[in-house]
């Protein structure tokens, strides 16, 4: 189906915030980008650059100035259930126990199954993350990578067309962050969802993405190029070492970064020196 | 002769009965001028290791020797740097590096003192900033101001623990480059803790892995024959930053085997039913 290439189609995307002066700024600036159904895309670029203002207008927490973003031959205005979002920080209320946690967005977006069905809803999701024993602590009572995980079965629990996934292992451990990636890789070769995950690790990046995508430096931020990770699924993180197209992939993202900073510093430079 | 040892050191808490053995018969060699990382994570008894080095803790048997002697107190040969950075919010920066230099230097003279200071916030491109009170830095930037610190008292050792964590990613890689700069311009003997296996990778002569906890203690060590400087970009090419990346990866995957792990449990069907999508017209 022709409609699965583009199943999200984001258009010239702009947003603009005002400045005191009357004139726009334009933080993200005609940024282009077609996902296939089911492919998992990776946002990099430098901090600042306008990686998550591009993900919260796909999620419809962030008004579009211009442009368009379709899911799933709809048009993006709100925010709504149909694209799940995992943050950095596991946003999880904590005087709710995960289970309840899960269940807050089950009831709302299950209204009309029977409670058999969204405990049910919610035992799965929670089986899928490996927290059915930890079903009934409170966020407290756990690790962060523990807390991260209710937040990717809060997500998966609403059947989204799309995962946005704002950098979630951004605070882990190298250790902990391995075990999630697995998490998410497994549900996604179960589910195939299509997903797109903001990270600033290259490990990360090449690991999990079929593409990954990288913005220029804001303001005016887009697409600045785009990388095929051409490897089968499932993967296995060492034998995809062991080939040397990982380390070019590597060089490649880290490359990329490396010259968006170069021109940051000759930028900054610049204006100094005005 | 080693300059910094453990030698056979276990460190417990909590009383007799239900006593915790965080390090259990640990040995560490460290080199004069060697860049050492230890890679370890959450409670394998990293900070435990740490304050043992810095003689803000001792070992209940073995011994931490420097330069052959038995450490017994704390002191600025071996200076620490924090993760969370330890400033007094009611100094300046200036102030904040002055009060170590004072206890460590109280010979210098005022002007000499200024000097000295000035040096080392320079060092870490923080002058402009030296009058600011640490509240009114980034994060990034009180770190620079607590690396400052840690160097104006011209320690023989430098213990770092976790120093970087805390930080983004960006800020992170220029914290990074700018301890190797000052590293390799002032030769001296760092320990690093991380949890993060490519920074030890592409800061570190030695990785040093950490067990899980309870009872850690070191694994065999990973040497990194890579040359300096090293760039993140460049090191994909070369065979032994290849090779080092995947044993060390391979070590991280069968430790995480070891841990207690959360297994997925896929047994649960999902119920047939659709989510209503379009709920909430809300308008942004």
């Amino acid at each position: 189906m022709s409609d699965d290439k583009r199943y999200v189609d984001i258009f010239d995307l702009v947003k603009a915030y005002p400045n005191p002066f009357g004139d726009d700024i334009r933080v993200v600036d005609g940024f282009n980008l077609q996902i296939k159904k089911g492919e998992f895309i990776g946002l990099i670029g430098h901090s600042g650059c306008g990686k998550s203002t591009v993900l919260t207008m796909i999620a419809g927490l962030n008004s579009i100035s211009e442009g368009s973003i379709v899911v799933g031959a709809k048009e993006v205005t709100a925010p709504g259930p149909s694209r799940a979002v995992v943050f950095q920080a596991p946003c999880l209320l904590p005087w709710l126990t995960s289970y309840e946690n899960v269940m807050l967005g089950v009831s709302e977006s299950y209204s009309h199954a029977s409670p058999a069905d969204r405990k049910q809803i919610v035992e799965h999701s929670l089986g899928m993350v490996g927290l059915l024993d930890s079903m009934h602590k409170y966020p407290t009572e756990m690790s962060g990578g523990m807390q991260q995980r209710v937040g990717i079965a809060r997500a998966i629990a609403l059947k989204p067309q799309m995962l946005l996934l704002d950098e979630p292992f951004g605070r882990l451990d190298s250790l902990t962050r391995m075990e999630l990636q697995d998490v998410i890789l497994d549900i996604l070769d179960r589910e195939k969802i299509t997903t797109l995950m903001i990270t600033h690790d290259v490990d990360e990046a090449v690991y999990m993405c079929d593409r990954v995508c990288m913005m220029t430096n804001g303001p005016n931020a887009k697409v600045g190029d785009l990388l095929t990770i051409d490897y089968e699924r499932p993967r296995n993180r060492e034998e995809m070492m062991s080939e040397d197209k990982y380390f070019n992939y590597r060089e490649h993202l880290l490359e990329f970064l490396e010259n968006c900073e170069k021109e940051k510093d000759a930028r900054k430079k610049a204006s100094l020196a005005h | 002769m080693s300059f910094l040892t453990i030698e056979n050191a276990s460190v417990g808490f909590g009383p007799l009965k239900s006593r915790t053995e965080v390090l259990s018969d640990l040995n560490l060699e460290v080199k004069e001028n060697e860049f050492v990382a230890i890679i370890g994570f959450s409670g394998s008894g990293k900070s435990t290791l740490m304050a043992l080095l810095a003689g803000l803790l001792f070992p209940d048997t073995g011994t931490v020797k420097m330069k052959g002697e038995v450490v017994t107190r704390p002191g600025p040969e071996r200076s620490l740097m924090f993760q969370n950075y330890s400033l007094l919010p009611w100094l300046s920066v200036f102030e904040n590096i002055a009060l170590a230099v004072k206890q460590v230097f109280p010979e210098l003279s005022k002007a000499e003192m200024t000097k000295h200071l000035e040096n080392y916030i320079k060092m870490v491109n923080l002058l402009p900033a030296k009058d600011k009170k640490p509240h009114e830095l980034s994060g990034g930037m009180r770190q620079r101001a607590s690396l400052a610190r840690t160097l104006s008292m011209k320690p023989e050792v430098l213990l770092l623990d976790e120093p970087l964590s805390a930080l983004d990613a960006l800020t992170r890689a220029n914290i990074q480059d700018e301890i190797i700069r000052i590293w390799e311009e002032d030769k001296r003997t760092v320990v690093m803790i991380t949890n993060d296996a490519d920074e030890a990778l592409l800061m570190a002569d030695r990785i040093v892995p950490l067990t899980m906890g309870p009872k850690a203690t070191l694994a065999p060590a990973f040497d990194v024959n890579v040359s300096r400087p090293r760039n993140r970009a460049t090191l994909n090419q070369i065979p032994e930053y290849k090779k080092l990346k995947l044993d060390v990866t391979h070590y991280l995957i069968n430790m995480n085997k070891e841990a207690k792990k959360l297994k997925a449990n896929p047994h649960i069907p999902m119920p047939d039913v659709k989510p209503l999508h379009t709920k909430y017209p809300v308008k942004v």
